[in-house]
């Protein structure tokens, strides 16, 4: 998306991951979005995810829709193969690769008006079908690419910088994929890596479709202090309900934790999630706790983060429906055309 | 009591030639009882054609099921009726005045018949199907489903049918519930019975044994297109249920369902999704395709309106992906349950800005299977979408045709697909680069070399190397070289079945409409016109159409739809000369006659020689 090709250089003692891979390997082009943008943060995180989790880059398929959150896909994982969709379409897209190829790791980057307003019927179902992937939106309450209309996800009274006022409820991406049947659900801001580098980490180790809506505050249409999307509302009303560490399968556990404060999450590809428990009683497993959790802090005008719930005994499509084991793409004429003797008894039942 | 009015036109007399027309009232099981008389006269070696004519609805609106039977080998429609079994009070009145002098009716004479109905150059077969059901059978539905049985066996004694066949047709119907065979059987012979008994069976229309189907088939051009995905290697069906598309889909998870399981582990080597609208249908298509596995979805109209930006993103972007159009009659929702050619235009440049599609025009059901498997080639070969026009009329109705074959020999055509062997080899991957000088570029599914042939694929545009760009220069490249690429398609397309005897008058036409071309043809030769034909059978248009319209001083363009779809591709494309070309339209949801096309053209001489005669 850039004019200005990206150095090549490297220092030479930057750390290679357990693949021999240093971040550079897991970079793409230079951002063009604007200085500050949250977006080029979720872009940091990704790469940092993707390196310290040693994922081979080409492994990952990104799929995007359009708007600014759609053009990072760019700026990370330049080894990895990129779809970027019509409008709001993405999650179909999406269900079509990855039935093609069960194999790939599918990583979806959306924002709220591509995912929440023109594309909210393909989000829905996306969640329905349980496709195997790691969905994000970057979530900044405002098209920034056609200057700054308020999106869906903007909180009623919310103003642009222009003054103007959301007369309507949002539409939280969060519950709403709780409700819907998603089995990772995670909320984060941009500006906390800290937070949202394992989420993002945990979310492709998941088995299933994961989900995490990650505030990315627009700094040129959407970051006033009268809108909720911007830095300092997010900085000042964000609540944690869980913290998370993420350890790879590869790796040794080596940190001990205490074992009452931290519940132990192992995930479909064996890696491990520590939850750290940060509200008193919050159990992610319990889809209607979550909700009471999400909505109970939305009323206080807090916007509530982490791991929000997580279910790991669903299914994703492939196992719902079936499929061989082997991708579809790799099936040849021998596995898939049934031969000419077969035709002949199937022209008998239509005499 | 033959007929109450002895009528005073002679009776049609015609061994294996007239048309039967059952008028009923959808929803009340007669669709199969009439699919069987169909099926009966195919299995006697007679060749015939079904077209079912029915609502948009489930249950008590008029549905029509029209049978030519014709030793001839004409399948298309024609017009008028020489039986018509009214079955459907609401629509009675217009039934029996459809039907030609010296034809026939039968109706359900449990109830008296309006006296007004009574026309005096028709003869009339009353029969008190409802009566009989009374007597016979207890249960109320029993009572309705076996007046249509009854008819059907009334029908073989009045026009000879082979009691046999239909004993056949219904152990074959019924195997794997014996227990409705006895039943079907005996409302059958009922009606059998009571046309013995009651009329001079046989009538003057009389069907006889031939031997015109041996090894032809009887099928609907929508199975045809399942199969042939099953065969053309289709792994992911994605779609939205919409009529007249809805069985492509159906009939191939059916066969999936037996064909392409697993033996070892029992699991799918398909996946079909249904879709929550067609946008998400051809958008999981396009993914699918994007990842190389082959996919398809199948539609019609309102449908295909919905896919107009997702094509333009396959169209630009490069991706295979297969679309079914089983047209049906627009604007909107049209007529959801009629037949029409209307998407010609909407398909050959759908979608915004400068696009174009490969479309393929079937016109049997063999041809459904051949092209669909073709299809899934040509989109891979191109990195395109490609458009398989069929319609209502080849998609939902029975028609006698050659039996499917597959070539043990053919291999998939996977097209220009770099593997992670291939890509070591080369220097820099370059998406979108013309290195074979055919317009098709080279491409790589996700996943495959861990340094290599990554790219990313977008709607905006993009140089060779997939990179985003705004340089007007490098967009105009691309769209040139993909230009280039639709001339290329031109080798791998099938060309225009043609029929040039050097004749002054040509006929041009695609699709369904070829059922009713030789007919027209032998209707015009005995006016002593003789004419040359050319069927369209894809687009882009091959020169060979614009070479046929040169060397003829008319071509009379068949179109089935208002505008003249077919006629204004020739010209954009051929830049054909606008008084070489004359349209003849029809686009009353039914399927273009033999003998709508005959009057047409005799019209269109006769004003020609009027008009030459003013002028000298």
């Amino acid at each position: 998306m850039t004019y200005i090709s990206k150095p090549k250089f490297q220092h030479p003692q930057l750390q290679a991951n357990n693949i021999g891979l240093t971040r550079r390997d897991y970079e793409g082009t230079l951002t063009t979005l604007c200085g500050g943008c949250g977006h080029d943060s979720i872009s940091a995180a990704i790469i940092q995810a993707a390196a310290d989790m040693s994922l081979e880059p080409h492994r990952v398929a990104k799929l995007s829709g359009i708007g600014c959150s759609s053009k990072i896909p760019s700026y990370f994982l330049g080894k990895a193969h990129a779809f970027n969709a019509v409008h709001g379409r993405m999650p179909s897209v999406a269900t079509g690769a990855n039935l093609a190829n069960k194999e790939l790791y599918y990583l979806g980057i959306s924002g709220d008006g591509d995912s929440a307003s023109i594309g909210l019927g393909q989000f829905c179902h996306i969640v329905r079908r349980r496709i195997n992937m790691l969905y994000i939106v970057a979530n900044n309450g405002t098209y920034g690419l056609t200057k700054g209309q308020l999106s869906a996800t903007a909180d009623l009274g919310s103003k642009t910088k222009s003054g103007e006022e959301s007369l309507y409820d949002n539409i939280d991406m969060a519950t709403l994929a709780i409700e819907l049947g998603a089995s990772f659900v995670a909320r984060s801001f941009s500006g906390d890596k800290q937070q949202l580098v394992p989420l993002i980490q945990a979310g492709l180790s998941h088995k299933g479709f994961a989900f995490i809506d990650v505030v990315s505050p627009c700094v040129t249409f959407n970051n006033t202090d009268a809108s909720t999307h911007g830095y300092k509302n997010t900085w000042e009303n964000n609540v944690a309900l869980s913290q998370v560490d993420f350890v790879p399968m590869r790796k040794e556990i080596t940190t001990s934790y205490d074992a009452g404060k931290e519940k132990e999450i192992t995930l479909h590809d064996g890696s491990v999630i520590h939850l750290h428990k940060t509200g008193s009683n919050y159990d992610p497993y319990d889809q209607e706790n979550a909700l009471h959790h999400i909505n109970q802090h939305k009323k206080q005008g807090r916007i509530a983060t982490g791991l929000l719930y997580i279910n790991q005994s669903t299914s994703d499509l492939h196992e719902l429906t079936d499929t061989v084991d082997k991708p579809f793409n790799a099936l040849t004429e021998h596995d898939l055309c049934p031969g000419d003797e077969v035709l002949m008894d199937i022209n008998e039942t239509f005499r | 009591m033959n007929n109450p009015a002895s009528a005073k036109v002679e009776a049609i007399t015609r061994i294996n030639d007239f048309v039967v027309k059952f008028a009923n009232v959808n929803g009340s099981g007669s669709a199969s009882a009439n699919n069987m008389f169909a099926k009966a006269v195919f299995r006697m070696g007679i060749p015939v054609s079904p077209h079912n004519i029915f609502p948009s609805n489930i249950q008590g609106l008029p549905t029509w099921y029209e049978v030519r039977i014709n030793e001839q080998g004409y399948l298309g429609r024609r017009e008028g009726v020489d039986l018509m079994v009214a079955m459907n009070e609401q629509t009675i009145a217009k039934d029996i005045a459809a039907v030609l002098p010296g034809g026939y009716v039968l109706y359900d004479s449990s109830k008296p018949l309006p006296e007004h109905l009574f026309r005096d150059d028709i003869q009339y077969l009353p029969i008190p199907l409802k009566d009989i059901c009374i007597r016979e059978f207890d249960k109320p539905p029993q009572r309705q489903l076996f007046k249509n049985i009854i008819y059907v066996g009334a029908l073989a004694a009045l026009l000879n049918i082979d009691f046999e066949v239909l004993t056949g047709l219904v152990s074959d119907q019924f195997r794997g519930k014996e227990k409705l065979i006895l039943p079907n059987i005996h409302a059958l012979e009922l009606g059998h019975q009571f046309s013995m008994d009651n009329f001079d069976c046989p009538l003057n229309l009389q069907l006889k044994s031939s031997d015109k189907n041996d090894n032809k088939i009887l099928m609907d051009g929508n199975t045809a297109v399942g199969l042939g995905c099953v065969y053309g290697g289709a792994t992911v069906a994605s779609w939205y249920p919409l009529t007249p598309s809805t069985s492509v889909v159906d009939a191939f998870g059916k066969y999936c369902k037996r064909l392409r399981i697993d033996p070892g582990s029992g699991k799918q080597k398909f996946s079909v999704v249904q879709a929550e609208d067609e946008l998400a249908a051809i958008g999981i298509a396009i993914g699918a395709g994007w990842n190389g596995a082959r996919a398809f979805t199948a539609s019609s109209g309102p449908g295909i309106s919905l896919m107009q930006e997702f094509l333009g993103l396959a169209y630009f972007s490069e991706v295979p992906v297969v679309l079914f159009n089983i047209q049906r009659v627009g604007p909107s929702t049209g007529m959801p349950t009629r037949t029409q050619q209307g998407d010609l235009l909407s398909c050959a440049y759908a979608s915004h800005g400068d696009t174009k599609h490969i479309l393929l025009f079937p016109a049997t059901p063999k041809e459904c299977f051949e092209y669909a498997i073709d299809a899934f080639d040509l989109a891979d070969r191109l990195q395109t979408p490609v458009i398989v026009m069929s319609d209502l009329e080849l998609g939902m109705n029975e028609q006698i045709c050659d039996p499917l074959r597959w070539d043990e020999n053919r291999n998939y055509d996977r097209g220009k697909v770099l593997d992670a062997e291939q890509l070591e080899e080369i220097g820099k991957f370059g998406r979108y680069q013309d290195i074979d000088d055919d317009g098709i570029p080279y491409r790589t599914y996700p996943g495959t070399h861990p340094d290599k042939g990554s790219y990313f694929t977008r709607g905006s545009s993009h140089d060779a190397y997939a990179a985003y760009t705004e340089d007007g220069d490098v967009y105009a490249e691309v769209m040139d070289r993909i230009a280039k690429k639709f001339r290329t398609a031109l080798n791998y397309l099938p060309e225009p079945e043609i029929d040039d005897s050097g004749n002054k008058l040509g006929l041009l036409y695609t699709g369904t409409t070829t059922s009713a071309i030789q007919e027209a043809r032998d209707l015009l030769a005995r006016q002593g016109v003789a004419v040359d034909t050319l069927r369209v059978r894809a687009f882009p248009l091959h020169d060979s159409i614009k070479a046929f319209i040169d060397g003829h001083d008319r071509v009379f363009v068949i179109d089935q739809n208002r505008d003249a779809q077919l006629k204004s591709l020739l010209k954009i494309e051929l830049n054909v000369n606008e008084e070489q070309v004359e349209s003849i339209l029809s686009y009353n949801g039914v399927l273009v006659t033999a003998q709508h096309i005959e009057r047409a053209i005799l019209t269109s001489i006769e004003s020609q020689t009027a008009a030459d005669k003013v002028k000298t």
